[in-house]
């Protein structure tokens, strides 16, 4: 890797002040970051570690009942700590990468990275989850805007992920054979007012919703509710890995997956 | 009962207990004295001319010691090859020069073309970023069948073409095998491709070169699996050094997989720098590195067509194969599809007539050379698939057709010139069926079926051939190197011995096994035996370790030395207890005089080779360590059957290995665990070709698997448990251990079980499917079941 100056605030003010020089960077988990630094396909002046902020850390209940998930909180604890409240969330974390990566990464820095084939777009998506940046709240509808793409302004930090918590989830993901990232993911989540899918991995703009398929289960919360519904290729990733068409039907197999498992 | 020491007890590895607790010594961990460290510019394009490199600011860069280009190399050979392939029309094949640092052009992604020595790897690598390469971009070619059209372009353009050779195998049975098809009641066609592989040794290269001034003798550390074959192609072909003034040391080398035998442009230039500057200079490959300069193995494209009488009878085969050599002859990477490939083509079957025809090409692409199995798994792929096809299109129990076609009589002459020597095909195939329990796969299909998967079972047979040579028959047939082994067994003054041999142990567990061979002939224990390799220092000249050749020439040699270890020590036993040499017996580590209560031990008699007071010194001389070479008169053989389960899922293609079963013929086994071991280990990476792993270039020759992100290798969960079976034995007849080799068997045998078992998958849930190209990964398989 290239050299680089290094802060580690204990603030968020503090951070966002560090961020605001020229190619600072912000390092969260570090899990996709030092990878890049290391075959130096990235050169940033200055990363701002985000590991010492407590502010940032932990899990609590807000009063509207929503899981606040501190952006800087790993992977293992959002495994080990919402498993009770929120099963599918908790699989979901417990599912990314290996224990190493689970103890490092964490839900603020996948999400602004936002990689088309990370699983936690997907969790944040189909739970209508809020972000919560140092300036503000965005919703997880208006937060995704393609691949690597995000509402994020320059120098934005996300602080606190806020997940509503539905009556019944499932994520369900079929590996990528090599990275074990996911070709397709989705998350299934339902609600009183409705049920939300949301897609990782099979896009080329990113994670999105799948507006038949929540129609249909909105309806009816049930695999059969979903025959007859096909995602058409275009616009899917096509790769070593699978072609456009595979993926799109791999969309329609993992959501009644998601579907049985979350009934 | 197992035994608990000696020649077929299972001992366990002394060796990991230092891989397991950090103690193991590997080329990287070896660190000299004011070593630098060396980064190497690579091309990022797969064919250009180099118009202008630029080295100035590199050199003026902070910690550099010295940049060097091709030009350094002018006076200095190029990297050889060390097996020359005659072609159909007896001619010469087309031997690329192999420059150390690229000479004009650059011929494939990862080429090196500069390298940078400073102090520090980072000050190296970000020098090597100063260098200013100018390239004119060329078209690259990739495709082979391309390569060999009239307009390609040249990869080498002082050669006529992109064909090293056009091989024919046996050219005299060409027209025969022919009139063979014309006469055939059935002919069964398949082609198929054995993609590129990439090795991934858990350790990757790594080459110190050191130099000192007050000797002039230059020492190269190295990941090889033979070092004293390194010496000699450095030394002889590319350096100009000789042997007593070059060493080169393989320490604990961690995984070869074939991919360690050849002699690399790093080691050359580590060893050349280092004389140069009268420095060390160390050079540590990243993985992202090995990707795309550590010889590929396999990419073989294949058309073969079986010949069947009305009985089901084989009568012919033929095949047409097109062999890709990459962008140089890596050294060993001309005999794989010929006398690795060619030779095997008759598997365990009495097909009378055989035409085997490879094209090597060359390409824009990273060398392909041996990889676990080299060539037999080629053969065994396309030979056992065909058979499964041709068994579907007769409408006959692929089993029974293998068994109707097996050869029973030993000694057996092939068509394709090797002689099995003994083997009972039959005994391995009975043995599978039971530890396979292929009687119970009904009731496990059914449940299967319950459960909405797709089972299906693939059964295929495989031989190999282990041990390759004799050295003056390999001669004859292009390989510029001898293929003996060698071993000097000193046994020191108190009785404990070392054994110093030309095989290099790089998770074989030889310095478990070779011990149990010598404690077994001498009735002592084996803690008293060490494995001295990897040092040309220590060790005679030897040929290392590949091929599965270990301990049956390796082994064999080190039975001879010991041999006249015991002749001698006799003599000096008999002399002790005043008795007629002939008379002296040995037994668990005691000399005794036949029919009489006289006995010397071991210990007394390896002291008195040392302090030779009462000694017969006007007879014998002093001292007990003696040296012998092994060159085998055949191969050996290998054989065995194998059965694969697997079940996929007809929603997503996916494909899960539910059993494999291994019934193997080894001849005999000196360690039962090792065995297994290594039986696991060759499935894994079978298994991980079948279903996993596969090096995909672009059309412009970008290496688009170059990281793991892409290039799936096979894990503990993409594996099944194993049943794994050696008894059945038919020992080996002209080695004295009656021995035959198991390193490649499990990743020669077990491709075409895992393909045979997704096609029978397939078919049984009524698609019409007779081929899928590995590696059968989902989106594949899904698409063959759309009729794509």
């Amino acid at each position: 890797m290239y050299a680089f100056d290094f802060e580690k605030p204990s603030s968020i003010a503090e951070a966002v002040a560090a961020l605001k020089d020229e190619d600072a960077q912000a390092l969260s988990g570090g899990q996709t970051l030092l990878p890049t630094l290391k075959q130096r396909l990235a050169s940033p002046s200055k990363l701002v570690s985000l590991g010492g902020i407590a502010e940032m850390q932990g899990i609590c209940h807000n009063d509207a009942g929503q899981i606040c998930i501190g952006a800087a909180t790993p992977h293992a604890r959002v495994a080990a700590e919402v498993a009770a409240n929120y099963p599918a969330l908790a699989a979901l974390a417990g599912g990314i990468g290996d224990p190493a990566v689970r103890n490092r990464g964490t839900i603020g820095g996948s999400l602004a990275n936002n990689d088309p084939s990370a699983c936690y777009p997907s969790a944040a998506l189909a739970s209508g989850a809020v972000i919560v940046t140092n300036a503000r709240q965005i919703a997880a509808d208006d937060y995704f805007q393609g691949m690597f793409a995000t509402a994020l302004e320059e120098g934005e930090i996300i602080t606190e992920v806020r997940f509503p918590v539905p009556q019944s989830a499932a994520y369900v993901k079929f590996e990528q054979p090599a990275s074990r990232f996911a070709l397709v993911g989705v998350f299934v989540a339902r609600f009183a007012d409705g049920v939300r899918v949301a897609v990782t991995g099979a896009s080329e703009n990113g994670v999105f919703r799948w507006a038949e398929a929540e129609a249909a289960l909105s309806a009816n919360f049930a695999a059969d509710a979903l025959d007859g519904l096909a995602l058409p290729a275009d616009g899917m990733i096509a790769d070593l890995h699978g072609s456009a068409a595979y993926r799109a039907h791999l969309v329609g197999v993992l959501t009644k997956r998601a579907v049985t498992n979350a009934a | 009962m197992p035994k608990d020491s000696g020649i077929g007890a299972s001992s366990k590895r002394r060796e990991d207990i230092r891989f397991l607790t950090g103690a193991g010594n590997y080329t990287d961990d070896i660190n000299v004295y004011g070593q630098a460290y060396v980064h190497f510019l690579r091309s990022d394009v797969a064919h250009g001319r180099i118009v202008s490199i630029d080295t100035d600011a590199a050199a003026a860069m902070p910690g550099v010691v010295r940049v060097f280009t091709g030009a350094d190399f002018a006076s200095v050979g190029g990297l050889p090859c060390g097996w020359q392939v005659t072609d159909r029309f007896g001619q010469p094949m087309q031997e690329p020069a192999h420059p150390v640092l690229a000479q004009g052009k650059v011929r494939h992604v990862g080429d090196p073309i500069a390298a940078v020595v400073a102090e520090s790897p980072e000050q190296a690598r970000d020098a090597a970023e100063a260098i200013s390469v100018e390239i004119e971009e060329l078209p690259a070619v990739v495709d082979m069948k391309a390569a060999l059209s009239a307009d390609a372009p040249k990869v080498h353009d002082d050669l006529t073409s992109n064909l090293c050779y056009d091989w024919g195998f046996v050219e005299e049975n060409k027209d025969a095998v022919a009139a063979a098809f014309e006469k055939a009641a059935h002919v069964t066609t398949l082609e198929l491709v054995n993609q590129r592989l990439v090795a991934n040794p858990m350790e990757p290269r790594v080459a110190v070169g050191d130099y000192s001034r007050a000797t002039d003798e230059s020492t190269l550390y190295t990941t090889s699996q033979n070092p004293h074959v390194i010496r000699l192609l450095m030394g002889a072909f590319v350096l100009g050094i000789p042997e007593h003034k070059l060493r080169v040391v393989a320490p604990d080398v961690g995984g070869g997989f074939g991919t360690k035998i050849f002699h690399y442009a790093e080691e050359a230039f580590c060893t050349f720098a280092a004389r140069q500057l009268a420095r060390a200079v160390k050079w540590t490959s990243s993985r992202s590195e090995a990707f795309m300069s550590d010889a590929h193995g396999r990419d073989h494209v294949t058309k073969i067509e079986l010949a069947l009488d009305a009985d089901n009878n084989f009568t012919a085969l033929r095949t047409e194969t097109y062999a890709n050599m990459g962008a140089y002859l890596s050294t060993f990477a001309p005999s794989v599809p010929t006398w690795l490939h060619g030779t095997l083509m008759a598997g365990t079957y009495k097909t009378p007539l055989i035409y085997v025809n490879v094209k090597a090409v060359f390409t824009n692409t990273v060398p392909v050379d041996a990889y676990r199995g080299a060539g037999r798994p080629e053969a065994t792929y396309q030979l056992e698939r065909v058979i499964d096809k041709a068994a579907r299109e007769l409408g006959v129990d692929p089993i029974a057709l293998r068994r109707q076609n097996f050869i029973t009589q030993f000694p057996y002459a092939t068509p394709v010139a090797v002689e099995y020597d003994t083997g009972d095909y039959h005994a391995t195939m009975d043995k599978l069926e039971e530890i396979a329990d292929l009687a119970g796969f009904e009731a496990r299909l059914a449940e299967s079926k319950a459960r909405g998967k797709l089972r299906g079972l693939g059964v295929n047979c495989y031989i190999e051939a282990c041990g390759i040579a004799p050295s003056n028959l390999v001669g004859q047939l292009g390989a510029r190197a001898g293929l003996y082994e060698s071993a000097t067994v000193r046994v020191n003054a108190t009785g404990s011995i070392s054994v110093m041999t030309g095989s290099h142990s790089h998770g074989q567990g030889h310095e478990t096994a070779f011990p149990q061979v010598v404690a077994d002939m001498l009735g002592i224990d084996e803690s008293m035996i060490d494995i001295v390799h990897g040092d040309t220092a220590r060790t005679p000249m030897g040929m290392g370790t590949y091929g599965s050749r270990s301990l049956a020439v390796g082994g064999s040699a080190m039975v001879k030395a010991t041999n006249k270890i015991i002749a001698k020590a006799k003599k000096i036993a008999a002399h002790l207890l005043e008795a007629s040499e002939a008379d002296i017996e040995l037994k668990d580590g005691q000399f005794s005089v036949a029919g009489t209560d006289k006995s010397v031990a071991w210990g007394d008699v390896t002291l008195a080779a040392y302090v030779p007071h009462n000694y017969p010194l006007e007879d014998m001389e002093p001292g007990l360590e003696e040296t012998a070479f092994y060159d085998p008169s055949n191969f050996t053989y290998p054989s065995g059957a194998y059965a694969c389960e697997v079940e996929v899922d007809p929603d997503t293609g996916r494909v899960t290995v539910e059993r494999f079963a291994a019934a193997d013929d080894f001849g005999n086994i000196v360690n039962p665990m090792i065995v297994s071991g290594q039986v696991h280990g060759g499935l894994a990476q079978g298994i991980g070709q079948a279903l996993l792993e596969g090096a995909v270039y672009d059309e412009n020759g970008q290496l688009l698997t170059g990281s793991y992100m892409d290039y799936a290798m096979p894990r503990a969960s993409d594996l099944p448990f194993y049943t794994v079976d050696h008894s059945c034995s038919t020992p080996c007849t002209h080695n004295p251990l009656g021995v035959k080799g198991c390193g490649e068997a499990g990743a020669i045998g077990s491709p075409p079980a895992v393909v045979n078992a997704v096609v029978d998958a397939l078919r049984r849930q009524g698609h019409d499917i007779t081929h899928i190209d590995m590696p059968l990964s989902p989106s594949r398989v899904w698409a063959a079941m759309q009729g794509e």
